[in-house]
């Protein structure tokens, strides 16, 4: 990789860090749920470097599109807004550390223990190998799942549709 | 260190901090979005793995796994918007209706 590349995946890995601590820790509800949209918008900038450039579409569109809204929705509905912003409270923040860096310990040696070589050299995948790979290989539980996600969409309005007392 | 080894440590470094939100968050919301910094992570699990590996199942998988996480998220925030109606909270310590 030359300098310029190691910079650019260097910035990329810091503002996606950056941005899972903000989620986790802002005092905030909306701030955390606008840190999660920068970390889901810098992964998609990961998929690039993996040569996944649909991949990196989708999680745009799905992800930062979708997920940010419904949440940000979530959030205005579910709160009762006042003054500056929802605050929300944690708790258990050393036991949470604790558990969370052993986690982490365990699957970094675990990464770093692995032998791992260097990315192939084969070319990768088109988006017409994509399609392909849908429609042929993966096509029941590429079905399936519209399936699925007609019954979510059924489900969610059914729960949060509001009920007459 | 290859790139796929970086990718995984950052993977597993952003999983790490998604476990730490789910500890510690009390917002049904919260806990939400640390769960989705979870499944980011397994994405980018994935997609690096294809990448080693060739061949389109990889970003498969993980176009998968993005479709199932939004529909998890979609339920999620619909049961918390349930529970704020019902209860007047999103906060999980305090929905202790069905607490044994």
């Amino acid at each position: 990789m030359s300098g310029l590349e190691v910079l650019g995946v260097s910035l990329l890995a810091g503002v996606i860090l950056l941005g899972a601590l903000g989620t986790v820790i802002s005092r905030d509800l909306v701030r955390s749920v606008l840190w999660l949209a920068l970390t889901l918008v810098a992964t998609a900038g990961v998929y690039l470097k993996l040569l996944a450039g649909f991949l990196a579409g989708a999680q745009v569109l799905l992800y930062a599109g979708g997920v940010i809204t419904l949440a940000i929705f979530a959030v205005m509905l579910s709160q009762r807004v006042e003054g500056a912003g929802v605050r929300h409270e944690s708790r258990g923040l050393v036991v949470g550390a604790l558990a969370a860096l052993a986690v982490g310990v365990v699957l970094v040696v675990g990464i770093l223990a692995s032998p791992l070589a260097a990315a192939a050299a084969v070319p990768a995948p088109s988006v017409t190998d994509l399609a392909a790979s849908f429609l042929g290989e993966f096509l029941l539980p590429f079905e399936v799942l519209s399936v699925l996600l007609v019954a979510v969409m059924v489900a969610a309005i059914t729960i949060a549709r509001r009920t007459d007392p | 260190m290859s790139d796929v080894q970086a990718c995984l440590l950052l993977a597993a470094a952003m999983f790490s901090i998604g476990v730490y939100g789910v500890l510690t968050r009390r917002n049904a919301v919260g806990i939400l979005l640390a769960v989705e910094l979870m499944a980011n992570a397994v994405n980018i699990n994935l997609v690096a793995f294809g990448r080693l590996h060739g061949g389109p199942t990889g970003q498969i998988f993980a176009l998968f796994a993005i479709a199932l996480t939004v529909a998890e998220v979609a339920l999620g925030l619909a049961l918390v918007l349930l529970l704020a109606r019902t209860q007047r909270t999103a906060d999980v310590d305090e929905a202790r209706q069905l607490r044994g």
